[in-house]
């Protein structure tokens, strides 16, 4: 099952390295991974989403927290956390195809951030199947590059 | 006070308490060893890196304490990588100290450069790469504390040379304190009351102790335990000494090597208690089948241990000490009631019945020295007194099974990476730590060549450490794998050419015997243990004896190759 994993970690110079090498090392795989700055100064959040059974997925976070550089881990999987990738797609849009194109735009709430005769550069957000799903729309009019942050995730509020 | 990096660190280990340091100097370490003799540190030069590692690793296991190693960068720092892997897997606390090229030129090919810290994050606990002077004395302060708290390991610390000569005010942290790391220490209650329970209603409970039962010095606690409830004790090769060999509780080791008793009680106990041991699978083997009758309780202090090969019913992550103390609290009271356990008498007899069934054994006919007899001498010479360490391969399974460990620490071997070239450097590293204790390091004629160079190290330091070589002229372990498994084909296995080990130990300036004969044994080990000063014994053992019992690999560990 695929899993979004926050971690809360020391930003410092290898820090990217042990947790990445953690994975190989084990034997566990990334799908995405994501890594900025927090508000605390010093302190960075990783998102990693990977896949595994239950028993793959503990030894991945109890890993994780043993790393001496890492102060939190959280599984972001479950319906109480709102995940978000971006991705920018550049996109054939000859003539015709254009005014499809934007209308696809349109209903996916994409923006479009270049344009030029030939080519659009859409850039959209949201979750994983969210994108997928654009993907599979606009690949007939011809999809020339992607390039895509990887998910960040957050715990939601207090539930109704 | 003002201080150069170089300084900050002699310093600094002054105040960790540290006695010995076991290096090799170069380029770019030599700031270092330039003020070395001004501190009450002892220096023990090395003939290779891997034996400063290894030694002070020897020096951890033996003493407790933690062990150094500092070496310069690049070669020496790599030379040490095997050793730190080593003390990595068996969770032993050492610090390595290596030399770097200066900050300016790290990343540009320079001589003798290489990203160590790199190299060695996936076998350290956790390492530094220091690259200002003013926070040097913090990171050598959080490395100690690192290396001896929670799960021990080794830690590495890279100084760059310009930052060994860079100056700057120095103190030296009193207390550390990580907002990113604060290992699990005290059990939680609930689970102590659980496993408190469950011991009250096992009617067939098994003790498999592991390492963890050493590094938290824990031998008591659990000796209490397993004598007032009477339950049998088995431990893995880690734990050889947390508990009496004598006692009539003890199982012996489990496992591949195994006895027959431990492995039995352990696939038909209704109740394990594994306490700091980690399911390895030298121990389980074919993981489905193993103790598939019991409940699991698994005490660590790591919690990756817990739940990664065996799935257990109650996990407790604390310190093995602490626990066993929360534990015999809580069943004291329940003692003097009479309610604490039922009894165990027909559980022991069945225990018994399996010991006396396959004792460990071998064949004593022949005029051939049988290597299983050497070690019985050695135990029967120094009454289980002496510290013993080894090598790996048949040579240590015979050290684990034919020597009777009662106290923790005098078995010393490299459990989790099996390292050959590891026992005789450790040997050195505990008879710095014990000067006056008899240290012998049980070799073979394979491994004791990979760190032969110490004996240099020996000699030169006057340490008078033993070596007794199970000489069989093969890589006995993998030749036996060969002929059970691989039809007799001896590929690589047979150790033409092997130096004679008398001449050689009088070539470096010790003393060597040659034995042969089984009437010569007992006769000249005693008069080896009693040399003031570093020797070998050369002992032409049987060349096709096996270790027995025996589990192939994959299969259940009651599924054994007996003598």
């Amino acid at each position: 099952m695929r899993h979004i994993i926050s971690i809360l970690v020391e930003n410092e110079p290898g820090v990217l390295s042990r947790v990445a090498g953690l994975f190989s090392g084990r034997g566990f795989n990334i799908e995405t991974l994501n890594v900025a700055p927090t508000l605390t100064p010093g302190l960075s959040i990783m998102t990693i989403t990977t896949h595994g059974d239950e028993q793959i997925i503990e030894q991945i976070i109890k890993q994780l927290r043993k790393l001496v550089t890492t102060l939190k881990v959280v599984d972001l999987t479950d319906s109480s956390s709102v995940e978000r990738e971006m991705m920018l797609l550049r996109v054939d849009a000859e003539g015709i195809k254009r005014a499809e194109i934007l209308r696809i735009v349109d209903i996916f709430r994409c923006k479009v951030v270049d344009v030029s005769p030939d080519e659009l550069i859409l850039e959209v957000t949201g979750e994983q199947g969210k994108l997928t799903a654009l993907i599979n729309l606009l690949q007939r009019y011809g999809i020339k590059e992607v390039a895509r942050t990887g998910a960040v995730a957050m715990r939601r509020g207090m539930q109704g | 006070m003002e201080l150069s990096g170089a300084q900050i660190l002699l310093e600094s280990l002054r105040k960790e308490g540290v006695d010995v340091v076991f290096g090799f100097p170069g380029g770019a370490v030599i700031d270092i060893y330039d003020h070395l003799p001004d501190y009450p540190i002892k220096h023990v030069l090395v003939r290779h890196e891997q034996g400063a590692i290894h030694a002070a690793d020897g020096y951890a296991r033996a003493s407790g304490k933690v062990g150094v190693c500092l070496v310069t960068s690049g070669p020496g720092a790599t030379n040490t990588v095997t050793g730190i892997a080593t003390a990595y897997m068996d969770s032993i606390p050492v610090v390595i100290f290596t030399g770097q090229v200066p900050t300016p030129l790290i990343g540009n090919d320079a001589f003798q450069e290489v990203d160590i810290v790199g190299i060695t994050r996936s076998c350290t606990k956790h390492n530094y790469l220091v690259k200002d002077v003013a926070s040097l004395a913090y990171t050598i302060k959080e490395a100690f504390y690192l290396a001896s708290s929670g799960r021990p390991g080794p830690v590495l610390v890279d100084i760059p040379k310009d930052v060994q000569q860079a100056v700057t005010e120095y103190r030296y942290p009193k207390t550390i304190k990580m907002r990113s790391y604060n290992p699990t220490f005290e059990p939680n209650i609930k689970q102590v009351r659980k496993v408190a329970d469950l011991i009250a209603k096992a009617k067939k409970p098994v003790i498999y102790a592991g390492g963890g039962v050493i590094s938290a010095n824990a031998h008591e606690e659990l000796t209490w335990l397993a004598r007032t409830f009477k339950i049998p004790v088995t431990a893995t090769l880690m734990a050889l000494g947390c508990f009496p060999g004598d006692d009539p509780l003890w199982l012996g080791m489990l496992g591949m090597h195994g006895t027959f008793a431990a492995n039995h009680a352990i696939n038909n106990a209704d109740l394990i208690l594994a306490i700091g041991s980690r399911f390895d699978d030298r121990v389980t083997g074919k993981v489905s089948e193993f103790a598939k009758k019991a409940t699991i309780v698994h005490i660590d202090i790591d919690p990756t241990s817990i739940q990664k090969n065996v799935l257990v019913h109650v996990p407790v992550v604390a310190d093995c000490r602490a626990f066993l103390l929360a534990l015999n609290r809580e069943l004291a009271p329940r003692l003097e009631e009479g309610a604490a356990a039922p009894s165990h008498d027909k559980w022991l007899a069945q225990v018994a019945g399996w010991a006396a069934e396959h004792p460990l054994t071998y064949s004593r006919e022949g005029a051939v020295i049988k290597p299983q007899a050497v070690v019985e001498t050695i135990y029967r010479l120094t009454k289980g007194k002496a510290i013993i360490t080894t090598e790996v391969g048949q040579n240590q399974m015979w050290a684990a099974q034919f020597y009777r460990y009662h106290k923790p620490r005098t078995f010393i071997s490299s459990g989790g990476l099996g390292t050959m070239g590891y026992g005789f450097p450790a040997a050195i590293g505990a008879q710095m730590a014990f000067p006056d204790k008899l240290v012998i390091d049980v070799a073979g004629d394979g491994s004791i060549q990979m760190c032969i160079q110490e004996l240099a190290t020996a000699v030169c330091y006057e340490l008078p450490v033993k070596i007794v070589i199970l000489n069989n002229g093969y890589l006995g372990m993998v030749r036996q794998w060969q002929e059970l498994f691989y039809a007799k084909n001896y590929c690589a296995t047979c150790m033409d050419a092997a130096p004679d080990f008398v001449r050689l130990a009088e070539a470096y300036g010790a003393v060597g015997y040659r034995v042969t004969d089984p009437a010569e044994v007992e006769k000249t080990l005693k008069e080896a243990f009693a040399l003031p000063r570093p020797v070998i014994v050369d002992v032409i053992v049987d060349r096709e004896e096996n270790v027995y019992p025996m589990v192939p690999a994959g299969k259940s560990i009651t599924e054994m190759l007996l003598v």
